[in-house]
């Protein structure tokens, strides 16, 4: 059998600053991964390998991937590996999961200096894509590559925003390598033209005459939520895949320091397995931060914190042997009287039976608040603290911070799931976690 | 499965207690040093007739010696115990117990605690190396009492503003009670309007619904209770001590609903049958109780048995644990307006009955007090360890 697309999904964060798409303070690269490849994931087999890109990795000197693989409960033979670098990391993740199979997830943070046009223009957010044997929604017809040294954007490891030469000199370099690669790839595919084309590329000038530069019989799109890094391109491909018709053809055309491609059919199977909630939807409203709140997010600014102390750096023993549960969210669930314990217990807190416990996962489960509270005294990377006692559907009593949300928004019987976060950074180390986010009928 | 308690066999023979409050002037050994000089002036014993030593505290010293050196007590034995708030109740506990054993026959119990030197709002964790999940790490104790708001009004269809008038009630109460205590860490009576109106600490909590962080110290000289007499013509009998650690189960069961503390239900029943208290509402003359934050006191009314689950809000508006009531609750003041020196506060709950029995209680006596609870609290709703005494002017058992 041949490998080919089975699932997409993308996730864009719900905060927007004025009208771009912005992470929380308490998302990264990694959590966004987390959230796009869990959708992608569900009801799926796991996948060959995970390969995760981004241009804002949350560790350097230690894999993120691992991480995402935790998250989402992989199997410990699954290879788990990070591209860090930009859009063509990116690509190459898309790629390799397309020649071998696999998990390609691509998510970034991009920041721009306050007033810039990355602060602007760009987006946050995150987009899977897995690739497997079995009925596609997609099949791939055929990939090209062009690969160029010129300066056109960079940033130092240690910079938080990046810089741009003339714009113009990178655009005339990416209309020349966009048009020869893309005639490559549609060579490969036998095609003419493509129906759909998706356009990924950091020189906004580029993005701007993208219709003028390749042609698309029914639509010539760039991601829909500015340029997104080394999630440009999957999120625009998965923009795309939300509306195009089975039988389309899609030319994704990721252009960073050169020009790849990949040529795309979508089959009969794409109507009916397109993700649930679609890339315009995800874009639509949010929640509005102040642009004082964001800079501190982004450690641009630096906000008078609470009268309490930070809290201490998380302790890498107990965090590994609790890696079920704070990766997880996998608690236990009583063999003997059926008891839900979130987190694990070895004893039974109704029964008291002794290591009788099987795994309760409750990562993709929904739950409806019991109580809750607004912690101004607390310690939070952006105050105020919102916690909540969250009883689980089907089972299972939990108190987790809640997340993205207005703290009038919460009352007694709320709905929520879960969403993986980073909940504070000590000692260089992120506290990755669970917080409940309130369902928004979706 | 028994829980026999020692009605009647120790009494306290001594007490003393600092001046609580922000106390930049004292060390946590000036505080110790307050409190005993006081304690063994009132025995009127020396530092050489005690026997033995229990220290209760959080988070200012660790071991015996944060007392030993303290008070230059050589060779002596000195155990220091920590059981999160309650800690100064547990010191006391467990020096009865070894003076009922037989073990020894002057024992002292010293609470205390320094909190105000950290710099920090509030009260400060020390927990061991963690894999950074658990939510007691990152919200404060405000917030998790809280919780008992929203879930109460849920529960009882108590409307929220009636509930917010009985937090208020609380604080304006045990505000009051403490502008009549010169010990205490907040000496004024607050309006009604300033405590409602105050600003958000948690939930709907102000920062006049919650206890007063403090530094102090208190403590108490155990003895036989038939050698009490030697000592004192007013000693205080101790005719219950009760303590459950909970599972945590409610923080993980579904079953429980935020509106209760299970662990405070069944230490006081265990107390009550070891005093032979059948009717608490008329037997008890007074109640110090664990009044961290405004619905932590409302709950405990219906816990400890004052009053029927659901009507803790009716009652306390009605004035009935004011200081006049029917029951007095907290005439002290209470952590509310006394303070709360973490170690210190279960052995100042028991100072108050000890002042009150001795008729030594001020502007603030009571007409003959007889029969006093003491309630101490430690942890948060869904886990917490509960302590209650019962402690009688007159020996009983």
């Amino acid at each position: 059998m041949s490998i080919g697309l089975l699932s997409y999904a993308a996730y864009l964060p719900r905060h927007r600053l004025g009208r771009r798409v912005v992470a929380g303070y308490d998302e990264d690269s990694t959590t966004m991964a987390v959230a796009a490849a869990a959708t992608a994931l569900k009801d799926q087999r796991a996948p060959a390998a995970l390969f995760f890109a981004t241009s804002s990795p949350a560790y350097a000197d230690k894999t993120n991937a691992t991480a995402i693989h935790a998250a989402l409960g992989l199997p410990d033979q699954v290879l788990a590996a990070d591209l860090c670098g930009t859009g063509r990391s990116g690509y190459a993740a898309i790629r390799s999961a397309a020649q071998t199979g696999g998990l390609a997830v691509c998510g970034d943070v991009r920041v721009g200096r306050p007033g810039s046009s990355d602060e602007k223009f760009g987006g946050d957010g995150a987009a899977a894509l897995l690739f497997g044997e079995g009925k596609p929604i997609a099949e791939v017809l055929g990939t090209a590559s062009r690969t160029e040294e010129f300066l056109d954007r960079w940033r130092a490891p240690h910079s938080v925003t990046g810089q741009q030469w003339e714009e113009r000199f990178g655009a005339e370099r990416y209309t020349r390598l966009i048009r020869a690669t893309a005639a490559d790839a549609l060579n490969a595919a036998g095609l003419a033209d493509a129906d759909h084309v998706a356009l990924a590329c950091p020189n906004t000038a580029i993005v701007k005459r993208a219709a003028t530069l390749v042609k698309g019989q029914k639509s010539v799109v760039t991601s829909p939520i500015g340029f997104s890094g080394a999630a440009d391109a999957a999120i625009a491909m998965s923009a795309v895949l939300d509306t195009a018709e089975p039988g389309d053809t899609i030319l994704v055309l990721s252009a960073t320091d050169g020009c790849d491609a990949l040529v795309l059919r979508a089959t009969e199977r794409l109507s009916e397995a397109r993700q649930p909630v679609p890339v315009a939807q995800q874009r639509d409203g949010g929640l509005a931060v102040p642009a004082l709140t964001y800079l501190s997010w982004r450690g641009l600014v630096e906000l008078e914190p609470p009268r309490r102390p930070e809290p201490d750096r998380v302790a890498a023993p107990p965090a590994s042997r609790a890696v079920s549960w704070k990766f997880g969210l996998t608690g236990t669930r009583c063999e003997a009287c059926g008891f839900v314990h979130i987190p694990p217990a070895r004893v039974c807190r109704k029964c008291a039976a002794l290591d009788r416990m099987s795994p309760a996962p409750v990562a993709g489960l929904a739950g409806t608040v019991v109580t809750y509270t607004v912690d101004r005294l607390a310690y939070s990377p952006s105050p105020p603290m919102i916690q909540a006692v969250i009883d689980v559907d089907g089972g299972g009593r939990c108190t987790v911070e809640v997340t993205d949300a207005e703290p009038d928004a919460l009352h007694v019987g709320a709905r929520v799931r879960f969403s993986f976060r980073r909940l504070f950074t000590a000692g260089d180390v992120h506290d990755y976690f669970w917080k409940a986010v309130l369902t928004h009928g979706q | 499965m028994a829980s026999n308690g020692i009605p009647g066999r120790v009494a306290v023979i001594g007490m003393g207690c600092s001046r609580f409050g922000e106390r930049w002037d004292a060390s946590t050994e000036d505080l110790i040093l307050e409190a005993y000089t006081e304690c063994l002036a009132s025995a009127g014993i020396t530092r050489d007739d005690v026997d033995a030593y229990w220290l209760g505290t959080l988070s200012s010293g660790m071991s015996g010696l944060t007392l030993s050196r303290a008070l230059g007590s050589d060779d002596k034995p000195v155990t220091r115990v920590e059981n999160m708030c309650a800690s100064g109740s547990e010191a006391f506990r467990n020096a009865c117990y070894a003076v009922a054993a037989g073990a020894y026959d002057v024992v002292m119990a010293v609470g205390v605690e320094k909190l105000k030197d950290s710099g920090f709002s509030g009260l400060l964790r020390q927990d061991p190396p963690g894999d950074g999940t658990a939510p007691e790490i990152s919200m404060t104790a405000p917030a998790a009492f809280s919780l008992l708001d929203p879930a109460y009004c849920a529960k009882y269809g108590t409307h929220p503003d009636e509930m917010r008038d009985a937090m208020t009630h609380v604080a304006w109460k045990n505000h009051d009670n403490g502008s009549r205590n010169p010990k205490a860490q907040f000496r004024s009576p607050v309006a009604k309007d300033t405590i409602s109106k105050a600003p958000k600490v948690a939930g709907r909590l102000g920062v006049f619904d919650c206890s007063g962080v403090s530094d102090g110290a208190a403590c108490a000289l155990i003895v036989p209770a038939e050698r009490a007499h030697e000592y004192t013509e007013t000693p205080m009998y101790v005719a219950a001590l009760s303590l459950v650690a909970a599972s945590g189960r409610g923080a993980l069961d579904p079953a429980y609903d935020y509106t209760t503390f299970p662990e405070v239900v069944r230490s006081a029943k265990d107390a009550y049958a070891q005093a032979g208290i059948d009717d608490p509402r008329t037997q008890l003359s007074l109640a110090e109780v664990h009044d961290c934050f405004t619905p932590t006191e409302i709950v405990l009314m219906e816990d400890l048995g004052f009053t029927a689950p659901g009507q803790a809000v009716k009652d306390v508006l009605a004035g009935e644990f004011d200081a006049d009531g029917r029951l007095p609750v907290n005439p002290d003041g209470g952590l509310k307006s006394f303070g709360h020196p973490v170690g210190a506060s279960g052995l100042r709950m028991l100072y108050e009955a000890w002042l009150q029995f001795r008729g030594e209680a001020g502007e603030r006596q009571l007409t003959d007090p007889h029969t006093a609870l003491t309630h101490n609290l430690g942890g948060r709703p869904g886990g917490c360890v509960s302590f209650v005494s019962i402690v009688t002017r007159e020996r009983n058992h």
